[in-house]
């Protein structure tokens, strides 16, 4: 009995040596900063627990920050999935040729990984001051767009940099689920009446949605945690809340050391709650996908 | 859908239809149009603006400028090194925990599934914020001390960045195969779990392999947030530095970063292709 017992423990011991180099690797390297930030968030100078440094995240330059980056992830998250679902709804149901596909999802795998300061860069040398479209509509049809109020470096700037990887990161996630929509609900629903519209507003609407609203937060996580393409666009004139914690990490602002373990904090919460709803949403996608 | 897959005959369609889809074709090509300009005028701006560099002429003084720059020369290396780096320790890390975890351990799979999706959910600057932290010289494993220590930390850094995409190429990988009947016919031939991992599997895996190791590549090479708190001279901290300091060789950058981009993507695809997975005829 005992041996038996002992040979069980012995193997189960030995299942979990397996992973243990994963756990230990994970548990070092990702959940213990994780972790030793969160704590570091409740915790004040002294050391001991309090609510001082969570609430100072409310203080107007700091709220600021976050809203703007909430916002700046909003906007950019919706028109890139509004615009990329149509993009590739027009692909594939929209009486295209069909070999237009495979390049479109190829491009769209290339252009959502084409993100951080190269991006930055190629923006500013299309509708910069001096960029090849700025100039164009400038020489050829007399239109300056920068006395017209535009400007590469602002808010709505920043958003329309923004799009060019969350429109492709639309496209390359909803495209599967496009495809997936069966020729017989179409078909169902034409032999029942319906015109194109009502089809997809009643038919294949309520079945991406799932898709879409899953990936609107996968969209909105990506953009809130992204800060390469805007620190290369807008230095800091543009003060994302990523923006601010890098300066304070690096020390330029560093009044309060526990002021960046709040920011921190805040920043895992916000992600946290979109990719649950990300991960929620798309494992109920999934039913019609099968 | 297009009206050549629709299987109503002609007539059922009706009178009004065809206008109507021929209106919604009008819109789709408009739609496709417009995505395209949108894509692909960034890229043709920033080719033109990276040849201005000499006045009134196109030349490719951008491309030599930052090609002979010393500066990008090192930090380039140095990602390049680094990217090699992180694909070796994340197979390393990945490959026997996903095998271990499919043929002993089953019931784990969610929670390192879960694991592995945590880099996504926790903002890259938070995990290196925490690095900062727990790393430091007066902490109980001072790895920011010495520049090696902050390299190899930096590696790891980058292995847990790329933890999502290598684990789910590995695993997607791993689904096709029949890992349990692999491993139990390799062992009663007399494999190690040595032999089993890389002439068993890793053959079998290839492809994936090489997916998530390109992916993987293309995202360290151009990594800023991780080099720039680090303080590492990796080649995205260059790229943010150039932008601030020159004109046209920041678009020459962005046209090279986005070759390599290209050509990772390409490479992925070309992967597949080339070695595609071969099943043993029945």
């Amino acid at each position: 009995m005992a041996t038996a017992r002992g040979a069980y423990i012995a193997r189960t011991a030995a299942n979990w040596a397996g992973v243990i180099p994963f756990l230990a690797f994970t548990l070092i390297f990702l959940l213990l900063p994780t972790v030793n930030i969160v704590f570091g968030a409740f915790r004040g100078p002294d050391g001991g627990f309090t609510l001082d440094t969570l609430a100072k995240l409310f203080e107007p330059r700091l709220a600021n920050s976050f809203w703007l980056s909430i916002r700046v992830s909003l906007f950019s998250a919706a028109l890139g999935a509004g615009i990329g679902f149509l993009v590739a709804a027009a692909v594939i149901h929209g009486g295209l040729p069909a070999w237009v596909r495979a390049p479109m999802v190829t491009f769209s795998g290339v252009a959502a990984n084409f993100a951080g300061v190269p991006l930055a860069f190629a923006f500013i040398a299309t509708l910069g001051r001096l960029g090849l479209v700025t100039i164009i509509l400038k020489d050829w049809f007399g239109i300056n767009i920068y006395t017209m109020g535009f400007n590469l470096i602002s808010f709505w700037g920043l958003v329309f940099v923004y799009l060019y990887f969350q429109m492709s990161l639309m496209i390359l996630i909803i495209s599967p689920a496009l495809e997936g929509l069966k020729r017989e609900w179409r078909e169902a629903a034409e032999s029942l009446g319906a015109s194109g519209l009502q089809y997809w507003r009643m038919v294949a609407l309520p079945v991406l949605m799932p898709s879409l609203l899953g990936t609107f937060a996968l969209l909105f996580a990506n953009s809130f945690g992204a800060i390469a393409t805007a620190q290369a666009l807008t230095g800091s004139s543009q003060s994302l809340i990523t923006v601010q914690l890098f300066a304070q990490i690096r020390g330029d602002v560093l009044q309060d050391p526990n002021l960046g373990y709040a920011i921190a904090f805040g920043m895992i919460v916000i992600t946290a709650i979109a990719n649950s709803i990300y991960i929620v949403l798309r494992t109920r996608a999934e039913t019609w996908q099968k | 859908m297009t009206e050549q897959t629709l299987s109503l005959p002609p007539a059922a369609v009706g009178r009004t239809a065809r206008p109507r889809r021929n209106a919604w074709r009008a819109m789709s090509w408009a739609v496709f149009g417009m995505g395209i300009l949108y894509f692909a005028l960034p890229l043709i701006g920033m080719i033109e603006f990276s040849l201005r560099k000499r006045r009134g002429t196109y030349s490719l003084d951008a491309y030599t400028s930052v090609l002979t720059d010393p500066q990008f020369q090192a930090t380039f290396a140095y990602s390049v090194v680094m990217s090699l780096i992180t694909i070796v320790l994340g197979l390393a890390l990945v490959l026997p925990t996903a095998l271990w975890v499919r043929i002993r351990l089953p019931r784990l799979r969610p929670v390192i599934e879960f694991i592995t999706l945590l880099p996504l959910v926790v903002p890259v600057i938070v995990i290196a914020f925490g690095y900062l932290r727990m790393f430091n010289t007066s902490s109980f494993l001072p790895m920011t001390g010495t520049v090696t220590g902050t390299n190899v930390l930096l590696a790891f850094g980058y292995a847990t960045l790329a933890l999502p995409y290598m684990y789910r190429a590995i695993d997607n990988g791993l689904r096709t195969l029949d890992v349990q009947t692999l491993t139990e016919a390799a062992q009663i031939l007399g494999a190690g779990w040595f032999t089993i991992i890389f002439r068993v599997m890793l053959p079998n895996v290839f492809t994936a392999l090489l997916s998530g190791a390109f992916l993987t590549f293309s995202i360290v090479l151009g990594e800023y947030v991780f080099a720039a708190l680090l303080d590492r001279p990796a080649f995205g901290p260059y790229m943010i530095w150039t932008g601030g300091n020159k004109a046209y060789e920041p678009a020459a950058l962005a046209v090279i970063a986005f070759a390599i981009t290209w050509g990772c993507m390409g490479l992925i695809q070309l992967a597949g292709r080339l070695f595609p997975h071969t099943r043993a005829k029945r």
